[in-house]
């Protein structure tokens, strides 16, 4: 594994993969058939998306003009923050795959994992540039970045929903029927992660006041 | 309203992932802290401890005003030049003291009836204004009048309840708190009557509502309305606009009503207001810039007994802008300027001096403070401290164009206090006056006052391109032609090869 790192065809294939989502965000349709049916995207060139995404998170956070974000930082935790996207993530990624391999869905576990990292490339691409503009415009200007933020936003959710439907093989609507599906999937396994932590929750504090009552009776 | 989005926008995104840590229910509860007698609301709206503004310099009971009757329930206070006129409204009487400095008040007159009218004794006068010209305007309220007096307290005219054809034919006219204009034309609430403030010309007719407060509607009620039977309708709360509980007039003709009976839901929906600007159209001319609404506390859980909303009982205006509003549900005076920042915060419920049991009326002489308390039946004398008088002095420089001082002033200020909030933006907009631009950027950005930075960073910027425009020209340029005189050479590189292979061929 570590061996492979000191080859340049690794490197070369990373590159290009990571390359590759640039060609994804011009022909989403094209570029995602080809991003498992051809192979040109890499679990690398995914999790590098990924991160990029993570740090243009917190890189807002501190550098955008405070004309647009204001941060509480005492009550900031930033794992939760990084959370709050690889949470929704993870619940995706699981509730697609789940949902569409039961309905003839060509996509594997990693490909709906790749698919949706490159389509996260906007994000960092747009908001970075973004952030620094921010510091150098008024509050009459703002309407600039906010729309162009919208955009990226907007523009990341059409492209992950276009990768869905081109690795499941999916035909527009039944690509939509199953977007929604997977929404309400991902609802679903929220109830049953609540439940499970607050029931886990519940015994563990049953065993802590038999603790404590044990104690009290010594 | 977009300020609140972008707090929300921040506070929501770490929210959400909260939920997913349940078994933080664990966590021990938060941490119990007092909080001193002043405080304010920095833009979190977290309550920032703060030096004293205002010190009590003397409480006057009945004793220390040497009364032979003990004050009962008084109700109203006025100031007129260095004359306090107190309404004992248990005693019908009502009461001129002479204010000799702000720890000396003497009783001057007692005045208890007067000439020129068959019913010539008050009953329960709960309020009392002075024209410009010296007449008396007194709130009868148990004789359902309001009493205009000459100087001498010779009878003029009464005001009796408005004809009109709105008005409920069996409601008793009580009114209650009462103002007056420069044309000795009378504002009036009374008990009972829901449509504004009662106005009447200066012969006594009455002329019309002003300012009734907004009625707040919500569509779901609307809705249950429509399918409700007769019955249930009746019995279900109706949408009528709220009483003012008093008033003031300030140096302008302004009228600033406030009034207590909201809901903290209607409050925090800005369905309602506590405290409005009324102009002679009758229309809320109230600025509300300041990072939170005018409503005094924006924390109403409940502690020690109280709950819910601060009940705004009475309001005075300082000849700067500034109005205090009293709070009778916490015992607390809170002060705004003309933009709608919270200025100060302070008292308390108590028997201690500076805090009040039940604080029905707040008036002022110069920057004094005085609070008439109803069951302590005493009128509670505040100053201000070396804080507050910078403040105050700060503020005032800078509204009569002396950017310098007023900058300097709230230095003074920021020394005293570093969480006060309204220090930070005075230097930047002394600084702003001044146009040293980028020194004015640093104090905004700490109290994310976006406006202003946003006018000193315009000009900032503005100055920039202007002293750097060469450096711009030639970079821009440089952008142009580099690339271009890399092609240029390029080609004629490219040419001259193949013309030394065409050479090399022939």
């Amino acid at each position: 594994m570590i061996a492979a790192l000191t080859k340049k065809e690794t490197w070369v294939r990373y590159f290009d993969s990571l390359k590759f989502a640039l060609y994804i965000m011009t022909h989403p349709l094209d570029g995602y058939w080809d991003l498992t049916h051809e192979k040109r995207g890499t679990y690398a060139a995914a999790n590098t998306i990924l991160i990029l995404t993570l740090a243009a998170r917190i890189l807002k956070l501190r550098y955008t003009s405070f004309i647009f974000m204001t941060v509480y930082w005492e009550e900031l935790n930033i794992f939760l923050y990084l959370g709050s996207v690889l949470f929704p993530l993870a619940l995706w990624v699981i509730g697609n795959w789940a949902l569409t391999t039961l309905f003839d869905g060509k996509g594997k576990l990693g490909q709906v994992y790749i698919a949706t990292c490159y389509g996260l490339a906007p994000y960092p691409l747009i908001q970075i540039p973004l952030m620094i503009f921010s510091n150098f415009v008024t509050v009459e200007e703002g309407q600039f970045y906010m729309v162009l933020s919208v955009i990226s936003l907007i523009y990341c959710a059409i492209w992950i929903v276009a990768g869905m439907g081109q690795i499941h093989e999916f035909s527009a609507g039944k690509n939509l029927l199953f977007t929604v599906a997977s929404l309400f999937a991902m609802l679903v396994m929220v109830f049953i992660l609540l439940i499970f932590f607050s029931m886990v929750s519940q015994g563990v504090y049953y065993f802590i006041s038999l603790g404590r009552e044990f104690l009290f009776r010594l | 309203m977009k300020k609140v989005f972008k707090k929300l926008f921040a506070i929501v995104l770490s929210s959400v992932t909260v939920a997913l840590i349940p078994l933080s229910a664990f966590a021990g509860d938060a941490a119990y802290e007092e909080t001193s007698y002043t405080y304010n609301l920095d833009y979190w709206g977290d309550v920032q401890d703060s030096p004293d503004f205002y010190t009590v310099c003397k409480v006057f009971t009945s004793t220390e005003l040497g009364l032979d009757v003990k004050l009962k329930s008084p109700e109203g206070l006025f100031v007129s030049g260095d004359l306090l006129y107190l309404c004992d409204t248990g005693n019908n009487r009502i009461i001129e003291i002479k204010r000799v400095s702000s720890e000396k008040l003497e009783v001057q007159r007692i005045i208890d009836s007067f000439k020129g009218a068959d019913n010539n004794t008050f009953n329960q006068p709960t309020d009392i204004a002075i024209s410009e010209d010296g007449n008396f305007f007194i709130a009868d309220k148990g004789n359902a009048r309001v009493l205009k007096l000459d100087k001498d307290f010779n009878f003029l005219l009464e005001f009796v309840k408005p004809v009109d054809n709105t008005l409920d034919p069996t409601l008793v006219f009580q009114p209650s708190k009462l103002s007056v204009d420069t044309a000795e034309r009378v504002y009036c609430i009374a008990t009972g009557i829901n449509k504004g403030l009662i106005k009447y010309e200066p012969d006594g007719t009455f002329s019309g509502f002003v300012g009734a407060t907004k009625v707040t509607f919500d569509f779901m009620d609307y809705l249950w309305k429509k399918f409700a039977t007769q019955v249930q309708r009746a019995q279900m709360e109706s949408f009528v606009p709220t009483e003012y509980d008093n008033l003031y007039m300030d140096h302008e003709g302004f009228v600033y009503a406030c009034t207590g009976a909201v809901t903290r839901e209607d409050l925090r929906a800005d369905k309602a207001d506590a405290v409005r600007k009324i102009n002679l159209m009758g229309n809320d001319i109230m600025v509300r810039n300041g990072e939170w609404p005018i409503y005094g506390d924006i924390h109403m859980g409940s502690g020690g007994g109280y709950e819910g909303p601060s009940y705004f009982s009475d309001v005075t205006v300082f000849p700067n802008d500034i109005f205090v509003c009293l709070d009778r549900n916490r015992g607390r005076c809170f002060g705004y300027d003309d933009q709608g920042h919270m200025v100060f915060a302070f008292g308390g419920n108590g028997n201690m001096d500076g805090y009040f049991r039940r604080p029905v009326a707040i008036e002022h002489f110069d920057h004094d403070l005085l609070v008439l308390d109803t069951l302590d039946c005493a009128i509670t004398v505040f100053v201000p401290t070396h804080f507050g008088s910078l403040v105050y002095k700060a503020i005032e420089e800078f509204d009569q164009g002396h950017y310098v001082v007023s900058g300097e002033a709230w230095e003074e200020v920021m020394k005293l206090n570093g969480n006060y909030d309204l220090a930070y933006i005075g230097i930047g907009r002394s600084l702003l006056r001044q146009e040293r631009y980028k020194e004015a950027l640093r104090y905004f950005e700490v109290k994310y006052d976006d406006e202003n930075y946003s006018k000193a960073y315009k000009q900032y910027r503005k100055e920039w391109v202007e002293d750097h425009i060469v450096i711009i020209v030639v970079v821009l340029l440089a952008l142009f032609l580099v690339p271009m005189a890399i092609g240029k050479y390029k080609s004629i590189k490219h040419e001259m090869e193949i013309s030394d292979i065409d050479w090399e061929k022939a």
